[in-house]
């Protein structure tokens, strides 16, 4: 178990440039997952600490060691392959025991180990089986019993589900969860689905063109965005961006969307400390769908309640999506199933002003 | 049903005609002739067969095509493993197949010709020629009769043949090792598997299909090995193999009933390693499809 630690680490493909000054620290025993489009660098910056892939510039430690140029079969680390990379001519048995032989464990304790994990995983039975006679859930099963096998300091996982069906890789998660939860290794986990980064990670980074956007918990991300690329990417339906023109009116804060206006809660307004310095200037208003309420449900705010015209009606069945337009403007609303908005119709929709975000137009970047 | 037969003999009727024309027939006619005297008319028995393994000649051409049997397939494989092995990790990958892949593009006259000047021998004394032996006088030694001193002359043939099969090998070998996924390796390397353990363990089990097809092919190769000794040597100073043997039989002699001989024996010794790739080839097409 150990710590990782990358400092500016940066990777060059030529003149592309995969990785730009990365810094990390990830901590003992933590969770982390790196999340992004794909090329964003998330599969480079696992592959620098697997030392699959040079470091251009900078530094990576492990614990407390430099591992800047020490081969991955030093490294103490375990990897698992979005293809699983099993050992196709090797039963599960040997996939599993092939990295302790190799480090020349006595034949007792490969035995205890495997056996152990096997049973963790619920593929005992499978044991003498070749890879080619499993299915894709127990490939991916043997897979993680490989890494687990050889007790590492650090798990590393490059899109370990994205190759199972739907309802598999919903299960898979949540027993990937509890089995760190139950091992308590340092792993770092890489994935393009936010929905995954969310529920598993302790902490997330997302990844765009090379550069770390933000890292944080989960929710501290959900909620505090630091600029659109984030708040847009997390959450689905993703969070609405409406470009408005910010004014003064008395002592409250409007965004005007020339259809409409908007009046930002006094204690939202106080929380962005830089507000004032937009005040008759073009900004983006960002709002999650989930706090676009329908206002025939839910009336009130009467100030903060606009009439909109229902295009697409999407029903999920514990919540509808609608998706609406106003003006120039276009938006996403997670609704009460009961809703009455139909399509082509008019219906009110309530904002709510206490959970919006504001954006430099130029920047891109949250305003704080 | 009855469409489809005729349709089926419609695309099967010209190859089996022509199997059993230019292939099965002769054969049977062979294997018929081998039984007769030099003129096909009188019967012999099992005499022409007695010959070939009693005959001096003869046993040196069966000798010869051991030696082959034992040098060449494992050379040229094991040269065609560790060179695909190697151009795999360098930048300049493709100029160094390309060149070692040339001499298969060479006419066996051709590299006889090359050959036979890398080979040439000249008395003491007298300027060399020859490239080996131009080497030799250089660093002091005497010069060598490469394609006379027995029984070196035999491996100074099969150099010849390996120099033009090995970039054959390495070609195919290449295509299948640049066919491992590249995250096996990787995942032997997190393993904590050196780069010899890598391939020892996990790339070497991934060839052995193809390294048995190639041994396989490079067996069939030599056991009929005919035109680089007969272009060198034809057969002189102990050098025959059976394919040679069988061709002087046959055109100088005139012994038809020899040569057929000697064609039954070299098939038979052939049949085995077809049995072995047909077979195979069949299981991986069942296995494809299944």
């Amino acid at each position: 178990m150990a710590s990782v630690t990358l400092q500016n680490v940066t990777k060059r493909f030529g003149n592309v440039i995969a990785v730009n000054q990365a810094n990390l620290e990830i901590r003992d025993k933590e969770f982390i997952v790196l999340v992004g489009p794909s090329g964003c660098g998330k599969s480079t910056t696992l592959r620098m600490v697997a030392g699959l892939e040079e470091i251009t510039e900078g530094n990576i430690y492990i614990g407390d060691t430099l591992v800047n140029d020490v081969p991955p079969k030093d490294r103490d680390i375990a990897m698992v392959f979005q293809n699983y990379a099993l050992y196709p001519h090797m039963d599960v048995y040997n996939n599993m025991a092939f990295g302790l032989k190799l480090r020349k464990f006595p034949k007792a304790e490969i035995d205890k180990r495997v056996k152990e994990a096997a049973r963790m995983l619920g593929i005992e039975n499978l044991l003498d089986r070749k890879p080619k006679a499993l299915s894709g859930g127990q490939r991916q099963r043997v897979a993680v019993g490989r890494a687990i096998v050889r007790e590492p300091k650090v798990f590393l996982m490059d899109e370990p589900l994205s190759n199972l069906d739907a309802k598999l890789r919903v299960q898979m998660r949540a027993e990937l969860s509890k089995l760190h939860a139950r091992l308590q290794t340092t792993a770092i986990y890489v994935t393009h689905d936010q929905v995954e980064a969310m529920t598993m990670g302790d902490r997330i980074v997302v990844m765009k063109d090379g550069v770390i956007q933000q890292v944080g918990a989960p929710l501290e991300i959900y909620d505090h965005p630091v600029n659109m690329f984030v708040a847009g990417f997390i959450g689905t339906p993703p969070m609405n961006f409406l470009n408005v023109v910010l004014r003064r009116e008395g002592d409250d804060y409007i965004v005007d969307g020339g259809s409409f206006k908007l009046t930002i809660d006094p204690e939202r307004a106080r929380q962005i400390k830089n507000l004032g310095e937009y005040v008759d200037k073009e900004v983006v208003l960002g709002i999650r769908p989930e706090d676009v309420d329908d206002a025939k449900l839910h009336p009130g705010d009467e100030r903060n309640t606009v009439v909109a015209t229902g295009d697409v009606t999407e029903p999920m069945g514990a919540e509808t999506i609608v998706y609406f337009s106003k003006g120039e403007h276009q938006f996403q609303a997670k609704v009460d199933p009961h809703t009455e908005a139909t399509d082509g119709q008019e219906h009110p929709v309530r904002f709510n002003m206490r959970k919006i975000h504001i954006f430099d137009k130029d920047t891109e970047q949250a305003v704080v | 049903m009855k469409r489809e037969r005729l349709w089926a003999g419609l695309f099967l009727g010209p190859a089996v005609f022509l199997i059993a024309g230019y292939l099965v027939y002769p054969a049977f006619v062979t294997i018929y002739l081998s039984f007769f005297d030099r003129n096909s008319t009188e019967f012999v028995g099992l005499d022409n067969y007695v010959r070939i393994f009693t005959n001096n000649a003869m046993l040196t051409a069966l000798k010869n095509n051991l030696l082959w049997l034992v040098t060449f397939p494992v050379l040229t494989v094991g040269l065609g493993l560790l060179l695909a092995v190697l151009t795999d990790r360098v930048r300049y990958e493709s100029v160094a197949k390309s060149i070692i892949f040339l001499p298969m593009a060479i006419s066996f006259a051709g590299a006889g010709v090359i050959w036979r000047f890398m080979y040439t021998y000249r008395p003491v004394g007298d300027p060399q020629i020859g490239l080996l032996n131009q080497i030799r006088v250089a660093l002091g030694a005497e010069p060598v009769a490469w394609l006379l001193e027995r029984p070196w002359n035999n491996f100074a043939l099969i150099a010849v043949g390996v120099w033009m099969w090995t970039g054959f090998c390495m070609v195919v070998i290449s295509a299948a090792y640049k066919g491992i996924p590249r995250e096996l390796v990787e995942a032997a390397r997190v393993d904590g598997a050196t780069e010899w353990q890598v391939f020892r363990h996990v790339s070497l089990p991934q060839l052995l299909p193809t390294l048995g097809v190639v041994m396989t092919t490079m067996i069939i190769n030599c056991l009929k090995i005919f035109d680089i000794v007969y272009v060198m040597t034809n057969g002189n100073y102990g050098t025959e193999v059976i394919a040679n043997r069988m061709y002087k039989e046959m055109f100088q002699f005139r012994q038809y009933g020899r040569a057929s001989a000697l064609a039954v024996v070299l098939f038979l010794a052939i049949l085995p390693f077809i049995i072995l790739s047909v077979r195979r080839h069949l299981r991986e097409e069942r296995s494809t499809n299944g």
